[in-house]
């Protein structure tokens, strides 16, 4: 059974070819619990392949996987499966089914009592913010995209697994829903403990979400670091280039809060929270001409943020 | 179909009356030159030529009037735009007055005690019916009814065709009289159409929704079956009835037991596997498409949750391909229904009996006994799988 010390995913020279052609390259990695690791790379870098070996949705032709020290080829793929969340774009819940159906899918396979899926299925429903009486006899096409896309979510984590997947799950989304669904999955995640490896394209997606990322191209991980690190020494000229020169000074910022740069002192003007971003600190110092912000939380005043100190933190760390 | 024939938005109500429905001038015209084509058809005996008798000598001064005024102003109801509820009422309560009319004439036209005399309904009879059933189709479509709605109302209809046949209001009329005298043929036939109508469909489902699967899992079956199939589909009716009598029959004469089973050359088994034949491609093809369509996220997604192949398939993708299988099935029943009567030309009964015999006889009364069954029969199973076809679709349901 499960090792309580071993990683939550450890891969281990994993390979797979398609009709000859190698899509995943030797890839070796490993995720910690309670870790999300965000996999990037453009279209028909592996990265989707690379997570479908995980929960053997695509069977590995070289290497192995194992998740909290046991290899995945200990049980039939199916039993496997069903101890791991799943969620893809366009979050393929069932439409025939209503929302509290689709919810129950796994504990239903695991052969859960009626009174125990149905405490589950409404417990998930309150925390993904749908009334229950409202949503739980729905049919998905009678939802928005951004409440089907929480479903989808709450279905994948109905069953309370230890482990998430997850397949560009935000990509249907329009950006305004779609940050609001990061902020939800960080609070989720948080309160869960659950460890999460999560497939996308988006390099502030990455940013965003991930305690660590992967970037991948031709079947290849390049570069496996905390954000801060894939922005400050990208590793190869490819991850630089997927960074994209202009945006860096500023997704460094996007990734501290005001809290950490805070000073004694007095400033004019609207305040800032301290657990607003480097960058939208950043972003009004420029916009409204001003050298410093009021900290205030509460109405408490907490201090000042400078736009030098703003301005210093954004250049490549040393 | 919307009232969107005209590009305006719908009228309110009290502004209608001075507006021309455009489908309502089609019917208004169609029933105005019905009105002066003869009502019904008086014959001698079954065979001479008829003439016609226009309304008012079909029915007499007091019913031709009740029914000429009772016309117009129904016609009138469909020439101006008014509201859908009422057009359904009006086409309605008119097709039940021309339908209890037809055998008033059927009355009026017999000479006492002539037991030779044929009367039967004449053009003018089928262009009001066909202006008021139309009006009365446009009216339902407007009114988009619920699918269960829609199966009370074909189980209605048939309630109101049955009280008329049973009061014996139509015992004067030419078909009522070719059915009095064949009634236990008509229900033998009856029997015999329903048989091989619904136990082809039965044989073609319980084949063809499992060949679909199959074709749906391995993709060089697939092309190979529909090709087959679509081959079979192709060959004229007639052939294939005739093409199955020589295997049959050998069968029948070389396999033990087979025509102690009723298999035979020519009867109900040729006409029984003729028409499985035909059924074959809409169930296997639609089975097909309708797992094709199954959307890929909820496959993966089926497949990501740990559910086993049988599990995925009975679970996600045979519930979400039903509506289309249904459609299929759809398609054959209401193909079966007519091409059963073709079955009589090999000895396998059904209403094509009837129609065989009134072409060889010439008397088309005896040919409109098996039709009209056959029509209605095919009508009746139409509605009724669509209604089911729409309840069966979850995306088209209503919002509860």
């Amino acid at each position: 059974m499960s090792q309580p010390t071993a990683p939550m995913i450890a891969i281990e020279g994993l390979c797979k070819d398609y009709e000859g052609r190698r899509v995943v390259e030797d890839v070796s990695l490993t995720i910690g619990r309670g870790e999300i690791v965000a996999v990037v790379g453009t279209s028909g870098s592996g990265k989707t392949t690379l997570l479908r070996m995980v929960n053997r949705l695509v069977e590995p032709s070289a290497g192995r996987v194992t998740i909290e020290g046991e290899d995945t080829r200990a049980q039939p793929p199916h039993l496997l499966r069903r101890r791991i969340g799943y969620v893809i774009q366009g979050n393929g819940l069932f439409p025939h089914r209503t929302v509290a159906q689709n919810i129950g899918t796994v504990p239903r396979l695991l052969g859960w009592d009626r009174a125990r899926i149905a405490a589950r299925v409404k417990a998930l429903l309150e925390i993904f913010q749908l009334d229950p009486a409202e949503f739980a006899g729905r049919l998905p096409h009678e939802l928005s995209g951004g409440q089907q896309q929480r479903v989808g979510v709450a279905r994948a984590l109905a069953a309370e697994p230890h482990l998430l997947l997850m397949d560009e799950p935000f990509g249907a989304l329009d950006p305004i829903i779609r940050a609001k669904a990061q902020e939800d999955l960080l609070a989720i995640q948080k309160s869960f403990g659950t460890t999460i490896m999560l497939v996308t394209h988006d390099m502030d997606e990455a940013i965003a979400l991930g305690t660590r990322i992967a970037v991948m191209d031709q079947g290849r991980v390049l570069q496996y670091a905390p954000p801060e690190d894939i922005i400050a020494r990208p590793a190869t000229p490819f991850v630089d280039a997927l960074l994209g020169r202009g945006d860096r000074p500023f997704r460094l910022l996007s990734l501290g809060h005001v809290r950490d740069l805070l000073e004694p002192g007095t400033a004019q003007g609207e305040p800032i929270g301290p657990e607003a971003s480097l960058r939208e600190a950043f972003a009004e110092c420029l916009w409204s001409g001003r050298d410093a912000l009021p900290v205030i939380e509460n109405g408490q005043a907490l201090g000042i943020v400078r736009r030098e100190a703003l301005a210093r933190q954004a250049g490549r760390p040393q | 179909m919307q009232a969107s024939a005209v590009p305006l938005a719908r009228p309110r109500q009290g502004q209608f009356r001075f507006r021309l429905d455009l489908l309502g001038v089609v019917i208004a015209a169609l029933g105005f030159a019905g009105l002066f084509l003869p009502f019904a058809a008086f014959r001698a005996n079954r065979i001479v030529p008829g003439e016609g008798a226009q309304l008012f000598i079909a029915l007499g001064p007091v019913w031709g009037v009740v029914l000429l005024s009772a016309s117009l102003l129904v016609l009138a109801v469909a020439l101006l735009r008014t509201p859908a509820r009422l057009r359904l009422a009006a086409s309605l309560s008119a097709l039940l007055l021309l339908l209890v009319l037809i055998g008033e004439a059927g009355r009026h036209l017999t000479p006492e005690g002539d037991a030779l005399a044929r009367v039967s309904p004449g053009s003018g009879f089928w262009v009001l019916l066909a202006a008021f059933a139309l009006l009365a189709a446009d009216a339902l479509s407007r009114l988009a009814l619920s699918p269960l709605m829609r199966i009370g109302l074909v189980l209605g209809l048939a309630a109101v065709l049955a009280a008329i046949l049973l009061s014996g209001a139509w015992d004067a009329l030419s078909v009522l009289r070719e059915y009095e005298n064949r009634a236990s043929a008509f229900w033998r036939e009856a029997e015999t159409h329903v048989l091989l109508a619904f136990g082809s469909l039965a044989a073609a489902t319980l084949v063809g929704v499992p060949l679909g699967m199959l074709c749906h899992k391995v993709r060089p079956l697939r092309a190979a079956t529909l090709n087959v199939l679509n081959m079979v589909q192709t060959i004229p009716s007639i052939a294939l009835f005739g093409l199955l009598i020589a295997p049959l029959a050998w069968v029948a004469a070389n396999v033990p037991g087979a025509s102690a089973l009723g298999v035979s050359g020519i009867g109900t088994a040729p006409a029984l596997v003729a028409l499985f034949a035909y059924s074959l491609l809409p169930v296997v093809a639609n089975t097909v498409v309708g797992l094709g369509a199954v959307p890929r996220a909820a496959n993966d997604a089926a497949r990501g949750m740990g559910m086993t192949n049988w599990q995925r398939l009975a679970g996600v993708q045979m519930p979400l391909a039903f509506p289309v299988i249904l459609t299929g099935i759809r398609i054959v029943l209401v193909q079966n229904i007519g091409l059963a009567t073709i079955a009589a030309l090999i000895g396998g009964g059904g209403f094509g009996v009837f129609v065989f015999q009134g072409i060889g006889q010439t008397a088309m009364d005896l040919v409109l006994l098996g039709a009209v069954p056959t029509v209605i029969l095919a009508m009746g199973a139409g509605i009724v799988l669509d209604a089911l076809v729409e309840l069966a679709s979850p995306q088209k349901r209503g919002r509860s």
